[in-house]
């Protein structure tokens, strides 16, 4: 199969289902000639034309009051939001409104929504641009939460997202953008709510997500002639395909979730949540979660480092979990 | 501009049904504070009824509004049925948002109401998607949002104006000035003499209008949605009005009475539209008062479908949180 970047996997997606569907249009800032804050609208203007590919001033309150307005009137907006960081400043669109509307009308309105956004640090821009706040959305019903690891999920899992019939917060992170894995350059789908085990292992149930997928695998790589590690993706979060995840548990006995999301009130802690009570019998040792400190993220290069977890960390978490039971 | 008499008649039919129905609504709801059960917030549209009967009359069915937490009236203006309201704020199944909205949250999309709004000013950044799901779509159809003198002061504000101004999307902005939010008087929280003043900061045009005479607004509304429809984009209309009550049942009111005297004795919107229809020759007096009659029946029976109506059953609570439900 070819190897596609990250980010062309998501230009594919977007290029694709605008092709299909009519009522796709892209919204966000910079859009045209930059190709948004990742690239990954680049070309879709000179392609669809500036009617579909909005490019907007800094009003991110109004472009996506605007998509969700849209999506209740017959358009499918794509919304991009260069930094997740900025969700604060229309938060109450997204949370108040796109999340709400559908259930408070009674089910009478549709919202067929995508709001893409990247998350994650790792790039030296301090605390207002490397923040992972898939919580946040998590934590509000009626927004589904996706966040796709690698090029063949970025376009699998975009398309659906666009074809959702409901608002979905779609977080891409920043450090995977230009990495590169092989993609169908043909159309496919990847169904919203099924979890990919991206390596299977008898001795420990491994969740993690967007870019700790990558640093997990390479720990459970590190530690393979030892422990067998399974590596699981649960890919979206809303909803969570959490059998998935619980009947790896039953094999394995143990757990731990790996995020880059500061710790406290993340979705690792919802995770363990489910699978204590769901697997409680099963398990041979506390399950964990390793996530990112309990800090707002600092700028200089080895303060970063030490606010996310890397493979040593997670390579020591796993040889203790595995050798202490 | 002639306006025929039939749409004179229906003018006051509307207006005398909305105070009806708030005048009706309050008595429930003091019934029931009486009984200890809640019934929400109720916010009284008494007073204001010339702005959302003015503004709507002129709309055809499939032009969109967004209105407000002080939205009944422009539900009625807009043709929803009273006895689905008045079953929704008795969180009836046979409601309108089948009892998951409430008083503030009455959507009807196949007649254009695409709801009211818990957050103040919230419906301003909504209100750009349907003007541009229009513009997009190529159809002629206008969005109509309401607003509050305290929505004005609301960042989205600035946004939603400079945005649909921009793109010279197809929606009348109208504020409902009715001097207050809550307790705040406009001239402690509004820097200019008139909300309208700010559309020349927007390069769109802006007109205060009598919102106490039904035709005044009826007139300027008129002239915005030609300008709108032919693709000249927004414009701001500023209603001065009064409310009648206090700001929501269970907030008292300190307003100075004599100020509320005089309202209603020079400025009452039903009042004053009664003596024109005399003097034209349009209705006399028992015309009008067999009418009014008429409606407080219809708004009695409403209560009665109402209490009638079965509560919803517990066990269909998440229905209508996903697309797929
Ligand atoms: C964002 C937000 N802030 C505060 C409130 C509480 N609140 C409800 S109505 C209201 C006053 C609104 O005033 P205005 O916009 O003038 O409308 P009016 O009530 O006068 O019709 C306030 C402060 C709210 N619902 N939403
Ligand atoms: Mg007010």
């Amino acid at each position: 199969m070819r190897e596609v970047s990250y980010v062309k996997a998501l230009n594919e997606a977007l290029s694709e289902e605008m092709a299909r569907d009519e009522s796709v249009f892209l919204i966000g800032e910079d859009l045209v000639e930059l190709g948004g804050g990742s690239g990954a609208t680049k070309g879709l203007a000179e392609r669809f034309g500036t009617h579909r590919v909005r490019q907007t001033p800094l009003s991110e309150a109004a472009f996506v009051g605007l998509a969700v307005g849209a999506a209740m009137t017959g358009l499918r907006p794509v919304v991009e939001i260069m930094y997740v960081d900025f969700v604060t400043v229309c938060m109450d669109q997204i949370v108040n409104q796109a999340a709400k509307l559908r259930y408070m009308s009674g089910g009478q309105l549709t919202i067929p929504l995508v709001i893409r956004s990247q998350g994650g640090g790792g790039t030296s821009e301090a605390a207002q641009h490397s923040q992972s706040l898939e919580a946040w959305f998590a934590h509000t019903p009626g927004l589904k939460v996706v966040m796709p690891a690698t090029a063949a999920d970025a376009k699998g899992l975009l398309k659906s997202a666009i074809r959702d019939d409901n608002p979905v917060i779609f977080l891409e992170h920043k450090l995977l953008y230009a990495t590169k894995g092989p993609a169908p350059r043909e159309e496919y789908l990847i169904p919203l709510g099924q979890a990919d085990v991206k390596r299977p292992g008898q001795d420990i149930t491994l969740v993690a997500t967007s870019f700790m997928v990558h640093k997990s695998l390479a720990a459970a790589e590190a530690v393979a002639d030892k422990i067998s590690v399974e590596v699981i993706d649960p890919r979206t979060l809303i909803p969570l395909d959490i059998d998935c995840i619980n009947t790896s548990v039953q094999k394995t006995g143990r757990l731990l979730v790996v995020q880059e999301a500061c710790t406290h009130g993340g979705f690792g802690s919802e995770i363990v949540r489910r699978v204590t009570e769901q697997c409680f019998g099963a398990l041979k040792t506390a399950p964990r979660v390793l996530g990112g400190a309990n800090l707002p993220m600092p700028f200089s290069h080895p303060l970063e480092t030490a606010c996310i977890p890397q493979e040593e960390k997670i390579i020591d978490q796993i040889e203790r979990m595995v050798t202490d039971a | 501009m002639r306006i025929p008499e039939d749409t004179l008649r229906e003018m006051l039919r509307l207006m005398y049904t909305i105070r009806a129905f708030e005048c009706r609504a309050r008595q429930l709801f003091e019934e029931r504070r009486l009984r200890g059960s809640f019934m929400g917030a109720l916010h009284s549209y008494e007073g204001e009824e010339a702005v959302a009967v003015g503004a709507c009359i002129g709309l055809r069915p499939d032009d969109y509004i967004l209105s407000t937490h002080r939205g009944h009236g422009h539900c009625i203006a807009k043709g929803v049925d009273v006895k689905f309201m008045m079953a929704e704020l008795l969180g009836k199944e046979t409601g309108i948002s089948k009892g998951r909205g409430g008083s503030m949250h009455m959507f009807d999309p196949a007649l254009g109401l695409l709801g009211g709004n818990g957050i103040v000013g919230g419906g301003i950044p909504l209100a750009l998607g349907p003007a541009f799901s229009a513009q997009y779509r190529h159809t002629d159809q206008v969005t109509v949002c309401f607003f509050g003198d305290g929505a004005a002061c609301q960042g989205n504000f600035h946004e939603s104006l400079n945005l649909a101004s921009l793109w010279k999307l197809p929606v009348i902005y109208i504020c409902e000035n009715n001097q207050y939010a809550v307790t705040t008087p406009v001239n402690e929280s509004i820097a200019v003499a008139n909300v309208a003043d700010r559309a020349a900061g927007y390069g769109c045009p802006g007109e205060v209008v009598d919102g106490s005479d039904v035709l005044a607004v009826y007139r300027a509304v008129t002239e915005a949605v030609q300008r709108a429809r032919g693709g000249a984009g927004p414009m701001l209309l500023e209603c001065k009005t009064y409310r009648y009550q206090a700001h929501c049942m269970v907030i008292p009111d300190r307003r100075d009475p004599q100020e509320l005297a005089r309202w209603q004795k020079e400025h009452d919107p039903i009042r004053h539209f009664e003596r024109y229809l005399l003097d034209q020759q349009i209705m006399d007096e028992a015309q009008q008062s067999k009418l009014n009659e008429q409606v407080h029946k219809t708004v009695e029976a409403a209560v009665t479908f109402a209490e009638a109506s079965p509560l919803p059953h517990p066990s269909t609570v998440a229905e209508h949180l996903w697309a797929e439900d």
